[in-house]
């Protein structure tokens, strides 16, 4: 099916009432969890992961979806109003962002971050339409052996090249993959890594990893560092856009998403690249007039283009997954857990399997677009409210959905104590600067690892040289080691020179 | 050795025992004679390995000075706040002892009212208040929007009785 005919068939579905309905609830909730400090989508996504047991896979996905795209929205209204970013695709917002809002001009900067993200997010869902297709067609000749390279690169991506420290996020990732192995081989029925605990054999339920690490792990590690006093969340004003706004904007908004986009679809994964090299181009872009505002009184550049590059890059994120099954965001890897809960294999063969699912899916996500620019604007007021609930009974009733939402599963207390235990050691990652990410990642794309490998190795009869053998392969693997190795060689090479 | 690096190095031999501990766990995985190119060995042992490589390396950085002394996130924080902690990991022991005797509802109350207090709360009874409705409507979402199977603790029961229902 090509990308016309597609869309067309899913703005049919995505425009029912009830598909309308899960979109603008996913919508909400994730404008209410990006807002919120303490939350973010893949926590949220996590805790409606029971859904899936009575809503049909496209009214979940879509709700998924909404819930994704919303959290991106909001994230900015906090970084702006509060400075305190919710989530790491902000953090460059609330540079200028944040001394807008001091001198301001929040107004102006929650609307050009809102219209941005809007841009951006079209251009991104565009980019799912139309360059989808092109990457399942290509990757539809991928054998096992090309998988497990892809995925190998993805841990490398994900666990090394982003964030401060190669060693800790490699750390992370292997104790993801190690939580990843627990319970029964599914291909010789052995239990593995159990204690031979029982509860064990079914393995780590997600659910719970995800809330002990994003929920727990956060509240206790507030609680460690409480000091009392609360943050101003500074006043709004009008949200309009002057023509001049306008003006500063729009360039910044495509460059944004331009630069966004690709970032995502690489299994580069992460919005922090993006969002940083868009600040730094639009500051060296802006008219001279305008450069001094930078870091002073705050310039809309600074907050139009990395707004835009970071909700490209969600859109884009999701590339990967719905094309090769690839989560590289923790929020992804939770949405394929979902898929896997359906029953649905995330890959190639989900864009001719399940074409009704992936292109209503397509067409929601422009929908939630739509949903989400009026959400934020007009509505702007809601969300300040929502910004002003105090930090203990926030967090206190974080830790009540995270208790409900791991107690539901299986009514076992078991189950709390490894919530917790999880959440303390969520805990000590945060406090001695180990990325949480490559663990949910790890655990989720572990086992799908595994299997590719025995795939390949049986089909090449026990020959490991499959793996370099194979020109498609071996290419995957030397992108893998470069972006290990790349940056500590290059160090190695610049102190020689001088 | 810097004053500062040694919970880095805790944090590294941590790491090196939870790769012992995996490399165990790893050796007595029962292997059948079923044939299979890869056994279910391999891949644990790899982890393992690299969970035990890693921890050395980690150790190696802690030996060097470490790393978290030099985060800013961790030099402006003051010492931990234990009063705050205690509050926080007190509530969850009493989740923990009482959800089954109490059920959902009153349990998870209480460990809110501690979880408010953790972060300052100085106002018990509004936070009770505030509790018990988070924590109901917490109950009713899951169970009746997401169909979550929590059984009926003391208070859900009653007001599922006073409603006429059936209580599981």
């Amino acid at each position: 099916m090509d990308s016309i005919a597609g869309l067309a068939l899913g703005f049919g579905n995505a425009l029912t009432l009830t598909n309308l309905a899960w979109a603008l609830l996913g919508c909400f909730l994730g404008t209410a969890v990006g807002v919120l400090p303490g939350i973010g989508p893949a926590l949220t996504i996590a805790l409606l992961l029971p859904i899936t047991f009575q809503v049909s896979a496209t009214g979940a996905f879509i709700l998924f979806c909404g819930v994704f795209y919303g959290a991106m929205y909001g994230g900015s209204t906090t970084s702006i109003l509060l400075n305190t970013p919710g989530e790491s695709g902000s953090i460059i917002t609330a540079l200028e962002g944040a001394k807008m809002a001091r001198n301001g001009r929040a107004g102006p900067a929650l609307a050009t971050a809102a219209i941005g993200s809007f841009v951006a997010g079209t251009v991104g869902t565009l980019g799912i339409a139309f360059i989808g297709p092109v990457i399942v067609e290509w990757a539809l000749v991928l054998g096992p052996a090309e998988y497990f390279s892809l995925m190998v690169l993805c841990f490398v991506t994900v666990s090394a090249v982003l964030g401060s420290s190669a060693l800790r996020g490699l750390t992370s990732l292997a104790f993801g993959l190690m939580l990843g192995l627990v319970g029964i081989d599914l291909q010789t029925g052995q239990p593995r890594l159990t204690f031979g605990v029982p509860e064990l054999l079914d393995g780590v339920n997600v659910v719970l990893v995800a809330v002990a690490l994003f929920a727990v792990g956060e509240a206790l590690h507030m609680a460690w560092r409480h000091h009392g006093g609360e943050a101003q969340v500074l006043p709004v004003g009008s949200v309009m856009l002057s023509k001049q706004d306008l003006k500063r904007s729009f360039w910044p908004w495509m460059r944004g998403a331009g630069l966004g986009f690709p970032f995502g679809v690489l299994p580069a994964g992460g919005t922090e690249m993006p969002t940083m090299l868009s600040y730094y181009a639009e500051r060296k872009l802006a008219k001279p007039k305008y450069q001094k505002e930078f870091g002073t009184t705050g310039a809309i550049e600074g907050v139009a283009g990395p707004e835009a590059a970071n909700n490209a890059a969600a859109a884009g994120i999701l590339v990967p997954m719905l094309t090769l099954g690839l989560p590289t965001s923790a929020t992804a890897a939770i949405m394929l857990s979902a898929f896997q809960s359906y029953g649905i294999n995330p890959g190639p063969l989900l864009f001719t399997q399940q074409a009704e699912l992936v292109w209503t899916l397509i067409a929601s996500l422009f929908i939630a677009n739509v949903m989400l620019v009026v959400l934020n604007l007009p509505l702007v007021g809601l969300w300040v409210r929502i910004l002003k609930i105090p930090v203990p009974q926030l967090y206190a009733g974080i830790l009540v959905f995270a208790t409900i939402g791991t107690y539901g599963i299986s009514n076992s207390v078991w189950d709390l104590v490894i919530l917790y235990t999880l959440g303390v050691v969520a805990m000590f990652m945060r406090r001695f600067d180990f990325p949480v990410a490559p663990v949910v990642i790890g655990m989720i794309l572990g086992p799908m690892a595994e299997q590719a490998l025995r795939q390949a190795l049986t089909i090449s009869q026990g020959e490991w040289s499959v793996f370099v053998t194979r020109p498609g392969s071996a290419v995957i693997l030397a992108i893998a080691v470069l972006a290990l190795a790349g940056p500590r060689l290059w160090a190695i090479v610049a102190k020689r020179r001088g | 050795m810097k004053p500062g690096a040694v919970p880095d190095l805790a944090v590294g031999l941590g790491v090196v025992a939870l790769g012992a501990m995996a490399g165990w766990l790893t050796w007595v995985i029962p292997v059948t004679p079923v044939y299979a190119v890869v056994g279910p060995k391999l891949v644990p042992a790899l982890v393992a390995g690299a969970l035990a490589a890693l921890g050395l390396l980690l150790v190696v950085a802690a030996l060097r000075g470490g790393w978290s002394a030099d985060i800013p996130e961790v030099a402006e924080a003051g010492p931990p706040n234990v009063v705050s902690l205690a509050w926080l990991g007190g509530g969850m022991l009493l989740n923990l002892v009482l959800i089954v005797p109490l059920g959902f509802a009153l349990s998870a109350a209480i460990q809110f009212v501690c979880t408010a207090r953790a972060f300052g709360s100085r106002s018990p009874l509004r936070d009770a208040a505030i509790a018990l409705l988070v924590s109901l409507g917490a109950f009713f979402l899951f169970v009746e929007a997401l169909g979550v199977n929590i059984g009926a603790g003391l208070l859900e029961g009653a007001i599922l009785r006073a409603l006429g229902r059936e209580v599981t």
